[in-house]
């Protein structure tokens, strides 16, 4: 039986202990914000928080998130700075992978308030948006790094 | 048909309902907006009575609490048409669109053609929104009218309210939305459209998407999210050659797989495989993990295939060989061979670029129920009546009875006008008398797509002593997508207008020529389709004339392109009829240039840039929108080519949401990107050699441009496409940057192909 929080709420689980976090979020407990994209984490579509820090959903086994806190894009109170000033930049297109981008943007602002854009660079490039809005996440960050300043 | 579905649809969860809303709409007194002034030409065509009474709106309703429900019959993929055609019909009843909501529409040729392609949403239903929404409008003024006991003529409308001129009496939409819709629906001529300085929506940089809270939030329902209770879930293991049959399997590793409930055998397309399930095992689970666990384990053993001779480095030879031959002639100006023939100075080129994938986020996906013969099914497709007529033919059941509901797309690109998913999902839920979900994997989705097609260009020039071409001769070469639905198709017949039988320049001399291919792979659209490389070779060959002119690349387009004229295309059918409607304008072609060339300081910057950078320029017109790119390359000491800025301009006529536009062209920059430098599917007997974003590389943040600029271009020409067509000029723009910067010509794709250094 492997415990943990997800969203603040406790969980058990007793399934397969290699099935990916993303198939429980997904399948298990109807937490759907969370996507796939890739499976062996190269896209980041599947972003969410264990501790607070960014992680591959589609990557982590159960096993390996015993007693932690996991955070899904719905255990994020809106409109966070960061959600707002996708809004306001309007970034989305199809908006498939924007869940993974945020929860990746979160995560590089809790590190770093105001991260340059080399910074941004390197903390996102493993979040891949095939509508190509690179250049309006980038722009989201800066004006959510200046929101929370 | 109504029962089994009513019942379907109190089981399905999430997606919302579109018949219970509307019903529940109906019975409280709204106002419906009847179908009847659909224009004759739609109904024509499927030679169908109007809409039933029981469901009399196909495109909007008002409750009595003033919400305005607005139907989307096109699919959301990420280019705005769920929000772009509701706010045209938002504008022309007078509504407040913060008072509507929109509601996807099922699968139905009640609305006409629903094949989300093209890039035509807008354009071929911009003036039926405009007339749905005044016609309303019209309806709530008489309505209102009668009420106060006034003439209709005395009352106008401010967002969401009837207004009495003479007294400032108000009634809300809402108010009169019941007796309204027991008024006549008045005639087209009778409905005033409001002149375009009174727009409220159309063309406001406020618009923004009508998904964008859910989005942001993870609320918006993807194929991926669609459920339906007792649902089980299936990963299918298909041929890995394309047409290969089951010889035998071995399932028993696979049913040891915790959660893993069964597999299930899904026949082999008779070809042409058109949109049918390629075939194969399905593992059914209770969960996707454990179907796709299930699936490692599982040994197939195949028939063989006539198309297991596929070898990507072979073939390319074949096409380029054919590419060197005379082939099927499809515009003609003057005589090119008579202007060959009197020599002077012959350039020649050739060019190449591979298969792609589309590789949108969300893999394929459906979840389906077959019931009693009929079909429900829930996906991201950009085609859901394409969803009815596929299923129907692969369970042999009328299309009427699949019911085809439609979520948002996780990314399209074309991959999604093909439902083989759904069809697999709707197979296996008739074997299985359960709700099925088809998952893809990525590796499925990089290997079994319908592949942008490999294509061979062979061009040819005489070149006067000012540096102009007297003739111009183009030649192209590749499997069409007519070999989708036939395996006869060897020409791209339906290809040559994306680019290739238009060449808007001013050459006395041209011919455009379609050789002859084989297919091995299906293949299909792909975001601007056969443009990518039309465009490529032919603004490449541009720019190679230019620099062998040594001319400035921007004045020599400019020449090339000629004065401000209509360009004489002697076009048949569909195309014939774009061109009545659309003509192709010089004038605004070069527009297009002269912005790009200003906003990028061309003039200034392009000559003094120092070693190792360089600006590249191409212009293109297609889904009749004129687009100019300029693109600014850095090639390092590794070769490695970074991107700092790219201008693009675009006149794409009437517009309805400028920054949804800017965001389209700032993604085709970045599209264009993984194309031109990592974009790249090859096949080794048949097989396809990439399986996921390891090896089918798409740009990263780190690697796409650093700014991506989009000019407008202002303009009352009727609307023309947003979503493809920043694609095709990027790549050749790139090239002739890398060329200023390095003087080595790319003449194939990717150019990681092309050592710089």
């Amino acid at each position: 039986m492997i415990r943990f929080k997800v969203n603040g709420k406790e969980k058990t689980f007793d399934g397969d202990p290699d099935m990916p976090l993303l198939w429980y979020l997904r399948d298990v407990a109807e937490l759907t914000g969370t996507k796939f994209g890739c499976g062996i984490a190269l896209c980041g579509a599947c972003t969410v928080h264990q501790n607070g820090a960014a992680i591959r959903s589609c990557s982590t086994a159960m096993k390996e998130i015993s007693g932690a806190e996991i955070t899904t894009i719905e255990g994020i109170a809106p409109m966070h700075p960061v959600q707002k000033a996708w809004m306001e930049i309007r970034v989305p297109q199809c908006g498939y992978c924007q869940t993974g981008q945020i929860m990746q943007a979160i995560a590089l602002l809790k590190e770093n308030k105001n991260p340059s854009d080399q910074e941004i660079d390197t903390a996102m490039s493993g979040n891949l948006c095939r509508c190509g809005t690179y250049q309006r996440i980038r722009a989201a960050i800066h004006q959510a790094a200046k929101e929370t300043a | 048909m109504k029962l089994m579905e009513t019942k379907l649809m109190e089981n399905v969860s999430r997606p919302v309902s579109r018949r219970g809303f509307l019903h529940a709409a109906l019975v409280s007194g709204a106002f419906v907006l009847s179908a009847r002034f659909v224009p004759e030409p739609l109904w024509a065509a499927e030679g169908e009575a109007p809409a039933p009474p029981f469901e009399p709106s196909l495109w909007m309703l008002i409750a009595p609490d003033g919400t305005v429900t607005i139907v989307a019959h096109r699919s959301e993929m990420g280019c705005g048409s769920r929000t772009a055609l509701p706010l045209v019909i938002t504008d022309e009843l007078d509504a407040d669109w913060s008072k509507v909501r929109v509601d996807q529409a099922i699968g139905d040729p009640r609305y006409g053609d629903q094949d989300t392609d093209g890039s035509h949403s807008v354009r071929s239903y911009f003036d039926l929104m405009r007339q749905v929404g005044a016609t309303g409008r019209v309806m709530l003024i008489s309505a209102a009218a009668a009420q106060w006991g006034v003439p209709p003529k005395d009352c106008t409308t401010e967002p969401h309210f009837v207004v009495h001129r003479a007294s400032g009496r108000k009634l809300g939409y809402g108010d009169v939305a019941a007796a309204a819709a027991k008024l006549p629906v008045p005639k087209k001529e009778d409905v005033p459209l409001k002149p375009r300085a009174e727009w409220r929506y159309i063309g406001k940089e406020s618009n923004s998407l009508f998904d964008l809270p859910e989005i942001v939030t993870g609320k918006a329902i993807f194929g991926m999210d669609a459920t339906m209770p007792g649902m089980v879930y299936a990963s299918v293991e298909h041929p890995p050659v394309l047409g290969q049959k089951i010889k035998s399997y071995d399932d028993k590793a696979a049913l040891k797989v915790a959660g893993v409930q069964k597999t299930v055998a899904i026949d082999t397309f008779k070809p042409p495989h058109q949109f049918q399930p390629l075939g194969g095992v399905a593992v059914i689970a209770d969960n996707t993990w454990a179907a796709f666990k299930g699936r490692k384990s599982l040994k197939v053993e195949w028939e063989s295939s006539p198309h297991a001779v596929y070898n990507s480095a072979p073939f390319r030879k074949t096409l380029e060989a054919t590419s060197r031959e005379p082939g099927k002639v499809v515009r003609n100006v003057g005589d090119v061979d008579a202007a060959f023939a009197k020599g002077g100075k012959i350039i020649e080129a050739e060019y190449y670029t591979p298969h792609l994938a589309h590789a949108s986020m969300e893999p394929p996906v459906a979840v389906a129920e077959y019931r009693d013969g009929k079909v429900l099914a829930w996906a991201p497709t950009q085609n859901p009546q394409a969803v009815q007529e596929t299923i129907a033919g692969v369970l042999g059941i009328k299309k009427e009875d699949v019911t085809c509901h439609v979520t948002l797309l996780g990314g399209g690109f074309g991959r999604k006008s093909k439902p083989d998913q759904v069809a697999e999902a709707a197979v296996l839920s008739k074997q299985l008398g359960k709700p099925v979900k088809v998952v893809w994997t990525r590796e499925d989705d990089i290997q079994f797509d319908f592949f942008h097609s490999v294509a061979a260009m062979y061009m040819k020039a005489a070149v006067g002593p000012d540096g102009k071409p007297t003739a111009w001769l183009q030649r192209t070469v590749y499997p069409p997508i007519g070999s989708t639905f036939s395996t006869e198709a060897k020409y791209a017949d339906d290809e040559m207008g994306l680019g290739w039988n238009n060449l808007p320049f001013d050459i006395p001399n041209h011919r455009a020529e379609n050789g002859p291919a084989d297919f091995h792979v299906r293949i299909g659209w792909l975001r601007s389709v056969a443009n990518i490389y039309h465009a490529f070779a032919i603004h490449s060959f541009a720019d190679e004339l230019a620099k062998a002119a040594n001319k400035d690349s921007v004045q020599y387009l400019l020449e090339l392109i000629g004065p401000p004229r209509i360009v004489n295309l002697d076009l048949k059918g569909d195309e014939a009829e774009d061109a009545k409607n659309y003509p192709l304008d010089t004038a605004r072609l070069r527009r297009v240039v002269e912005i790009a060339a200003e906003k990028s300081n061309w003039a200034k910057r392009s000559m003094n840039m120092g070693k190792g950078r360089g600006m590249g320029i191409a212009v293109h017109r297609s889904f009749l929108t004129y687009v100019a790119t300029v693109v600014e390359a850095e090639v390092d000491a590794k070769g490695q080519v970074h991107i700092p800025g790219v201008w693009t301009a675009v006149d794409a006529g009437t517009i309805v949401s400028p920054d949804n536009i800017r965001n389209q062209f700032e993604g085709a920059a970045v599209f264009g990107t993984s194309l031109a430098l990592f974009g790249e599917i090859t096949a080794t007997n048949g097989v396809i050699d990439q399986s996921n974003f390891h090896n089918y590389q798409i740009t990263r943040m780190n690697r796409a441009p650093r700014q991506v600029e989009v000019h407008i271009v202002k303009s009352e020409a009727p609307p023309a496409g947003v979503g493809e067509p920043g694609l095709p000029p990027f790549a050749p723009a790139l090239c002739n940057a890398v060329f200023a910067a390095t003087g080595k010509r790319v003449r194939e794709l990717p150019l990681s192909k092309t050592k710089l250094v």
